[in-house]
């Protein structure tokens, strides 16, 4: 009822090719944005900022970058997780070894530094698709966390083999290491997320979307258009990378703290496609539906019996959460193979014709 | 526009052949600046091929195809594009998941030059230039008249339409030669004559030189200025159509001979 575009005459084309054409939208997104910055850190306790909300926009993160590549343009890959390896790994040297320079920056930095290894594993796209791609993305995955244990320079020497973050301020605010509070990080996680999601998507509502998306769905007639395949490709898997480069660096530095190179393991890859695919191929929004059902669902499942009182045994609980988790996810895609997105945006189209089926 | 005596496009002696497949045989023909041209032929014939050839898709072992007075070695698809050469398909290749308007918005892609740089942004010049090819794109969407589809995506819609919006994509691109496989194929008379509007009209208005392979008969003699005819990869006749009406060789070729 309340979300009717009627009377939303467009004046302009300008008006017309907004990323958020409908005000409704735009009042929406508005409050989120509201929430996000004002209520959650005023309200939420320390578990709900460092265990929920952090590594939820870290994953988003990662998703986004991800989904830039298998869901705009096409290309399957598993080695999503060694590319924010490369980004963590990078900025914890960098900021070794430059210690003057702020840390925000070479967390973003370490994007580019993902970025480029990113296009190395992705020059293969232009022969193989499909896949065969995902098995060759398999191969930096191995390559990349092989270096990860077996190149000691690049955690320092450290004989735990880990990198362990060191405590850096922001206008003298600690904002890495132990001292840092949850609000903190999580405001600074909150913006360099934010910011970034809008860029993602500024840049999939353009020219270089469509390029990505017209070599998606027909990579002949795209060449067509006069569209190169290998620079369009590698363009994806660097941007892509630098998005999950630098959501591998947040998720050292600002969400675990320390990290081995299991962290960065072949699990975390297939969780990032499992948001992707979840939430929805192409979309900005299902990555972060994605990340809340991977992440946040088994969270909120596991603290629902304490929640109302039921007696059950915290191993039972801990069998149930999988259990669930798995069987909403099956349920999830036989609804809608689309993803969350889609249905989304089908509760979106239904609330507009509201209370008529059509 | 009627044609001119000025060559556009001069196929000179293309042989193509798949490992010992030949597709086309020692093929040579031209496409004067503003004519529309036939290529017509039984399945098979190498129509598509010869189609192909042009594009850049496939590189023929022998001949020469001279384009604006350049005779040009192994060409990429992108590079046809950027010289001018526009194609729809015979089965449509339009991008399913993108809505009618991005789908022509692609065929502006090698006129926009923001990096991505400014297209992070969207603002300012990444913005100035996406409104000035909206406009060119809503040009082509009212003179095709698919205003209502602009924001559907064109995986839903109807087979005849698909063909439209093909088409529009590849006018987008502005093309000097525009090839067209069997851009009526599978459609109704009505379609068929709305097609046929819209193809003589870019011929007369805009003046763009038109090839295309279709298997209406009708449609050929009617609209194009002048036919060849394919076989088994070997052209078996070329001119007008009446002249290519009355060629015995071509009577052959599609009835067959009587015993």
């Amino acid at each position: 009822m309340f979300y009717r575009e009627t009377g939303q005459f467009k004046q302009s084309y300008a008006a017309d090719q907004a990323v958020f054409p409908i005000l409704q939208d735009r009042l929406g997104l508005a409050a989120i944005l509201l929430v996000a910055f004002v209520v959650v850190p005023l309200f939420g306790n320390e578990f709900l900022l460092a265990s929920v909300m952090v590594p939820f926009l870290i994953l988003s993160l990662g998703a986004i970058g991800l989904n830039i590549l298998v869901g705009y343009t096409g290309l399957l890959s598993l080695g999503s997780a060694a590319f924010m390896g490369v980004g963590a790994y990078a900025a914890y040297k960098l900021s070794t070894i430059f210690p003057g320079v702020n840390i925000l920056v070479w967390i973003l930095c370490s994007g580019f530094f993902a970025a480029g290894i990113g296009v190395l594993f992705g020059l293969p796209s232009l022969r193989i698709k499909g896949f065969y791609l995902a098995v060759a993305t398999l191969a930096a995955q191995f390559f990349l966390q092989w270096c990860f244990v077996r190149i000691s320079w690049l955690y320092n020497d450290n004989p735990s083999g880990a990198i362990e973050v060191p405590a850096r301020t922001l206008f003298g605010l600690a904002i890495t290491g132990p001292s840092a509070t949850p609000v903190t990080r999580y405001l600074v996680v909150l913006v360099i997320v934010v910011v970034m999601t809008l860029l993602a998507s500024n840049i999939v509502h353009g020219r270089i979307g469509r390029t990505w998306m017209a070599v998606r769905d027909m990579d002949i007639a795209a060449q067509l258009m006069g569209i190169r395949l290998l620079p369009a490709k590698l363009l994806a898997f660097a941007v892509s990378s630098f998005y999950c480069g630098v959501s591998g660096a947040l998720m050292v530095f600002l969400w675990l703290g320390a990290a081995e190179p299991s962290a960065f393991d072949i699990k975390l890859s297939f969780l990032l496609l499992f948001m992707v695919i979840i939430g929805g191929l192409g979309s900005m929004i299902g990555s972060f539906f994605g990340a809340a059902l991977i992440h946040i669902l088994p969270i909120v499942i596991r603290g629902l019996p304490e929640a109302l009182g039921l007696p059950i045994a915290a191993a039972t609980v801990e069998h149930l959460t999988y259990l669930i988790v798995g069987a909403l996810i099956i349920f999830f895609l036989i609804v809608e193979p689309h993803g969350l997105a889609r249905l989304w945006q089908i509760a979106k189209q239904k609330l507009r014709v509201w209370p008529f089926p059509y | 526009m009627t044609a001119t005596s000025e060559t556009l496009l001069a196929v000179d002696g293309v042989s193509l052949s798949f490992g010992g497949v030949k597709a086309i045989t020692d093929v040579s023909f031209d496409i004067r600046k503003g004519e529309i041209r036939a290529i017509i032929g039984p399945n098979g014939a190498g129509k598509t091929s010869m189609l192909n050839v042009v594009n850049g898709f496939y590189h023929p072992q022998h001949g020469r195809i001279t384009y604006k007075g350049k005779t040009r070695p192994r060409m990429r698809p992108y590079q046809a594009a950027s010289q001018g050469i526009a194609r729809t398909f015979q089965n449509v290749a339009l991008f399913k998941g993108m809505t009618t308007l991005d789908n022509i918005m692609v065929g502006r892609t090698l006129k926009m030059h923001r990096g991505l740089f400014w297209q992070m942004l969207r603002y300012g010049p990444a913005m100035r230039e996406e409104i000035e090819h909206r406009r060119v794109v809503e040009d082509i969407i009212d003179f095709l008249q698919i205003e209502s589809i602009r924001k559907t995506p064109v995986g839903k819609l109807p087979y005849g339409l698909q063909k439209r919006v093909e088409l529009g994509r590849a006018l987008a691109m502005e093309p000097e030669l525009l090839l067209l496989d069997e851009p009526m194929a599978g459609m109704n008379i009505e379609e068929k004559e709305d097609m046929c509007r819209y193809i003589l009209d870019l011929n007369k208005h805009f003046g763009t030189t038109i090839a295309l392979i279709e298997h209406d008969m009708g449609v050929v003699m009617d609209l194009s200025d002048r036919v060849v005819v394919l076989e088994y990869g070997h052209k078996i006749a070329d001119g007008t159509p009446e002249v290519v009406k009355a060629d015995p060789k071509v009577i052959e070729a599609y009835l067959g001979v009587g015993h």
